[in-house]
């Protein structure tokens, strides 16, 4: 792989020990994917940011970083296990507080942007179509991939991060052209109606597509809030990156290359909806996975309005989104319920199974798929469902 | 006899082999404390890490498995070396932030489990 001189002293060691290690982490990336040479990112976002994830060992390597290391462009984070301000409004052991506040301090020294959302493009970092950059969280991948145009593979936390600290990437897989060609035709047969119904397409389609490029045919229109809500359902249930939605997305005039046919009807959009629903009253309700947007907060406002909650209810959002609604007036309405905003963090990466909740009611496919494999059962359903669910006397 | 590969990470270690015909998952796969496999379904479940020269086709699961190889190393319990026959991004980042030597394109077969291996760079001598 070709370096320049500044990237050879990288390696070498000239501009410390962070850098030498990130510069190596990407050099090996790029000799494995056969890259040709490194690129400019213009962003990164780094995952790897809850403890429950971490553990010590993560956070020993980021404080050994965090010696001589600084992000050279912008950076932000996925979110933490736990709200950096009302952690004890939740419930999370003091242990795991401490734990974490250091996880974010080594960030903070690393010069990251404590932002700690999966949806760093609803909070300040907005990449541009075409741009290359270097994100981690797999459902803010293929929204950038795919709904922005901007360019980047699916990065672990330490690859962002060594993107994050030199900032460069290897150039290979999805930063090029010929590489963003849909591998699969979904045709959908099927009215969408909402971001759940998004959702489970998206879960439906993962499944089959695995790790491929979907071409939606058939979608005829798509809000930010449904194309979030299918981004994060097609990374969870498939390792998908990128997807296109004809007439929609803004590369989707590609060239279809040599592709499988799939069918998406109102049967699938049925059976899956379904097959996220288990057994059980829930006792914890959550929304806002990926975080929410100021307009599904003006939703939820406008649901909750008058109304108590009667059991755990979570809403997820940036901190950013969060001081949006405060102004806008929605936050106010929906802690008079007793609802109670989970900002920094989010049912998935959120300690939930040790909070001793058992039955998670939630409109996110991506959060089901993962709450499950953290031993929890699971109910899918619509926002509006979800509201009536809290507040609902059993 | 002499293999030449690729180094993914760049140091010599001799030791002896733990061969796994599958793929290996380090994180729910390995125990970080103790380096033993606990990976159900795989061949060497039981049998632990440490001290061995690890050979396997290519990682697998969670990117969160190369903070366990880190923890690992951390817990002097990690490999000696790693040998791939295709490396992917969890171990490759893995091997580099807990600094295991680590090679790969390697025609795995024909390294015999228990045998005496040492690895310098690129070459794989058994």
């Amino acid at each position: 792989m070709f370096l320049t001189r500044e990237e050879e002293g990288m390696l070498a060691g000239q501009e410390g020990r962070a850098t030498q290690k990130a510069m190596q982490i990407l050099v090996a990336l790029g000799k494995i994917y056969d890259a040709e040479k490194l690129v400019k990112v213009s962003s990164v976002q780094v995952s790897g940011v809850s403890y429950k994830n971490l553990g010590d060992a993560g956070l020993e390597f980021l404080n050994e970083l965090a010696e001589d290391g600084k992000a050279r462009v912008k950076s932000t984070l996925n979110p933490a296990g736990m709200s950096l301000t009302d952690w004890k409004a939740q419930g999370i052991q003091s242990g795991f507080a401490e734990k974490q506040l250091q996880v974010i301090d080594a960030y903070r020294r690393l010069g990251l942007e404590i932002s700690c959302t999966c949806t760093p493009y609803l909070a300040g970092n907005e990449p541009s179509f075409g741009q290359h950059i270097a994100w981690g969280e797999s459902s803010a991948v293929a929204y950038a991939n795919s709904v922005i145009g901007a360019r980047t593979n699916r990065e672990g936390g330490p690859s962002a991060l060594a993107a994050s600290l030199t900032g460069k990437t290897p150039l290979y897989g999805l930063h090029l052209k010929e590489n963003r060609v849909p591998t699969h035709i979904v045709d959908v047969d099927a009215s969408l109606g909402s971001s759940e119904d998004f959702a489970a397409m998206g879960y439906f389609t993962g499944k089959v597509v695995k790790d491929g490029i979907p071409y939606f045919r058939g979608v005829k229109k798509a809000n930010l809030e449904e194309l979030k809500a299918l981004s994060a359902a097609l990374a969870s249930s498939g390792g998908i990156a990128m997807f296109h939605i004809a007439g929609l997305t803004p590369e989707s005039d590609q060239m279809v290359g040599k592709t499988e046919s799939v069918t998406f009807t109102l049967t699938d959009l049925r059976e899956t909806g379904a097959l996220l629903n288990d057994e059980g009253t829930p006792d914890f309700v959550s929304i806002g996975c990926p975080h929410c947007s100021l307009t599904e907060l003006a939703t939820v406002a406008r649901l909750l309005k008058g109304k108590k909650v009667k059991r755990e209810f979570w809403v997820c959002c940036s901190r950013e989104v969060k001081r949006q609604s405060d102004e806008a007036g929605y936050s106010k309405a929906i802690e008079a319920s007793g609802a109670k905003f989970a900002t920094d963090t989010c049912m998935v990466v959120a300690p939930v199974e040790e909070l001793g909740y058992r039955v998670v009611a939630t409109n996110s496919a991506k959060a089901c798929h993962y709450l499950r494999n953290a031993g929890l059962r699971v109910k899918f359903m619509p926002m509006e469902e979800c509201v009536a669910e809290a507040t609902r006397t059993h | 006899m002499k293999l030449t590969g690729r180094t993914i990470f760049e140091g010599k270690a001799e030791g002896l082999a733990l061969v796994s015909p599958s793929p290996m998952s380090f994180y729910g796969g390995v125990n970080p404390d103790t380096g033993e496999i606990v990976e159900i379904g795989n061949e060497l479940r039981g049998q632990s890490v440490k001290d061995r020269i690890l050979v396997f086709p290519h990682g697998k699961g969670s990117t969160v498995g190369s903070y366990v190889m880190y923890r690992l190393a951390k817990n002097g319990v990690a490999p000696r070396a790693i040998i791939n026959a295709k490396c992917e991004t969890i171990v490759a980042v893995g091997a580099i932030i807990s600094e295991i030597p680590c090679v790969d394109m390697i025609d795995i077969n024909r390294i015999r489990p228990g045998a005496k291996v040492s690895v310098d760079g690129a070459t794989v001598q058994f």
